[in-house]
């Protein structure tokens, strides 16, 4: 297998009653495609929160290419090169599409001068282009504010890609697609994520999709990985069946 | 844009030719100019959804600054108390700023009230130093070597004031159209995202921070040299929270916003000082509910058309 480049530890994680992470453990490496499913409310947001940031677990450690990134900010942990979109998806509601992605690019490239103006970043060709990948190019001079979920949760995965993450986390990608639309967006994302050599954890809870774009699926049970294997592995797993495809679905 | 660049040259057109007409207007079209910049700097911080009530603290040490100088006649002249007062006034907003940025709304703006405060006090209670709360009178200093008749000085300081304003308000411009600018009113829109990005938000906002710092203290400065004389006043609250008025007043959607609010501030201060110096506080609430209820996005909008923003959520 290709090398390791995320390693949760054991995370530990308890939320007054709730133990939204009981000893969770996952190695990714590089060029995966996991999907993590699990019931509502079972952690997985958390366990994402978790590996970048943006919450602190209690016990366990997060490394990223072999350093331990567990103590560091959400913004240091993205300048190392992880990227994440959310389940519901944080936008600049007020800029249009392409700003979004602009304002992303400027914070990849440190493009900060005061002379520059953003619509004219020497660069913004790259993102009309990502924008195309992504089929949004058509709404890129929209105003966010005014589209619907479905397209903000791809902007989302959009805004996360012009960073030209190493990793992404993908909270939900095609919850706010309909069920036909699922697969064309999961193979633009696929196409995305392979042009650019970048691997990807999602969330989902489709196992169509799952079946289709997965090359391994974890299973969340308990504040932890429960399971993990190949999505045939996992699917025809008597025990997941039960108690995560039967309900979760 | 292309509207507000209108706006703007129609504002400076009759800006440059009203003191000819009326000399009397001079003093008072200067004093709008200065309010107007510290107020350009409350819609920087605006744009990252911050408001401070304690601008007058960066608009009075500016102005102390420029007493001490022309006191102690060194520098005693125009071209170096202005940019050396500025210049302290944003140090002192970079001193501040590294504590106050890392507070947000109610927190963001009480802390630069109670700064401006200590400062206030600091003023009228060091009364040999600061002159308490008669405050220091400051020497007519020379421009450009040359001393000056009052009315020639105060036309020329004018002048200058209105080139200072005009760069100001299209350095502003240009700053927010770019991706720092951008990156402030993300901000206001979604701070998670802006770290999500790898973005400092408190990087960002301190510079707006001590930009905002220099621009009211640049006010401050010449507010000094054209009343010729600075009080703790300028330091109190009230002179704070008239900065945010006049920026909601004038508009925040462009640069111009607080320059046409500064002059409509001026114009009702000085009907209601003949008509109704008892109530003119009441004018000034009754016209802010005004503009809030009726004109969100102030007389710049109204001029613009522009539609409030943010009213879809
Ligand atoms: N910040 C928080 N404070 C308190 N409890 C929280 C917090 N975040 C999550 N929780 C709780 O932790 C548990 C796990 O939540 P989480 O959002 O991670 O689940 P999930 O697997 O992503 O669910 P879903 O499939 O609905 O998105 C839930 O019981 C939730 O209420
Ligand atoms: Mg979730």
């Amino acid at each position: 297998m290709s090398a390791l480049i995320l390693e949760a530890r054991d995370l530990e994680l308890r939320f007054g009653g709730v133990q939204a992470a009981n000893g969770a453990s996952l190695k990714v490496h590089a060029n995966e495609r996991i999907a993590i499913i699990g019931p509502n409310g079972a952690g997985k947001t958390t366990f994402i929160n978790l590996c970048t940031g943006y919450l602190k677990p209690q016990a366990g450690r997060v490394f990223f290419g072999g350093s331990d990134i567990t103590a560091l900010s959400p913004r240091a942990i993205t300048r190392l090169g992880v990227g994440r979109s959310f389940q519901i998806p944080q936008l600049f509601l007020e800029n249009t599409v392409i700003e979004n992605l602009l304002l992303a690019l400027s914070a990849r490239e440190r493009t900060w001068s005061p002379f520059l103006r953003l619509d004219r970043h020497p660069k913004t060709e790259e993102m009309w282009a990502l924008l195309d990948i992504v089929g949004l190019k058509d709404a890129g001079r929209r105003v966010v504010r005014e589209l619907p979920e479905g397209m903000r949760k791809l902007i989302d995965i959009a805004v996360a890609l012009a960073l030209e993450p190493k990793l992404i986390f993908m909270d939900e990608p095609t919850s706010g697609v309909s069920s036909h639309e699922k697969f064309q967006v999961m193979d633009t994302l696929t196409r995305a994520l392979d042009a650019r050599a970048t691997t990807a954890i999602f969330v989902e809870h489709d196992m169509d999709v799952v079946a289709r774009y997965a090359s391994r699926v974890a299973v969340w049970a308990g504040g932890r990985i429960a399971h993990e294997g190949t999505p045939d592995e996992i699917l025809n797993h008597p025990e997941v069946r039960e108690t995560v495809i039967g309900v979760g679905v | 844009m292309a509207r507000q660049l209108i706006i703007g040259a129609g504002l400076l057109a009759a800006l440059i030719i009203f003191p000819l007409l009326s000399p009397w207007s001079t003093v008072i079209l200067t004093v709008a100019l200065c309010e107007g910049l510290a107020a350009l700097g409350i819609l920087v911080l605006l744009r990252a959804g911050q408001v401070s009530f304690g601008h007058g603290l960066y608009f009075a040490f500016s102005a102390y600054v420029v007493a001490f100088m022309a006191a102690a006649r060194f520098g005693h002249e125009v071209l170096i108390l202005v940019p050396v007062a500025t210049a302290a006034s944003g140090l002192l907003a970079a001193l501040v700023g590294l504590f106050v940025v890392r507070y947000r709304a109610i927190f963001f703006g009480m802390l630069n009230l109670a700064i401006s405060m200590v400062f206030f006090s600091l003023l009228e209670k060091l009364f040999s130093i600061t002159g308490g709360a008669d405050g220091k009178r400051v020497p007519r200093p020379t421009l450009a070597g040359i001393s000056l008749e009052r009315a020639e000085f105060e036309l020329w300081i004018f002048y200058i004031t209105l080139g200072l304003a005009v760069l100001a308000a299209l350095g502003v411009a240009r700053y927010l159209l770019s991706p720092g600018g951008k990156a402030l009113e993300a901000i206001k829109s979604n701070e998670t995202r802006l770290e999500y990005l790898g973005v400092s938000s408190r990087k960002v906002l301190f510079g707006a921070y001590v930009l905002s710092g220099l621009l009211a203290g640049l006010g401050g400065a010449v507010i000094a040299l054209v009343s010729g004389h600075v009080t703790p006043e300028l330091a109190y609250w009230v002179r704070s929270g008239e900065f945010v008025f006049i920026a909601i007043l004038g508009g925040v959607g462009g640069v111009v916003g607080p320059f046409l609010g500064a002059l409509m501030f001026q114009i009702i201060r000085g009907y209601a000082a003949v008509y109704a110096p008892e109530t003119w506080h009441a004018v000034l609430g009754v016209m802010l509910l005004v503009i809030i209820f009726f004109a969100p996005n102030g007389l710049y909008g109204l001029m613009t058309g522009r539609k409030p923003a943010g009213t879809g959520q």
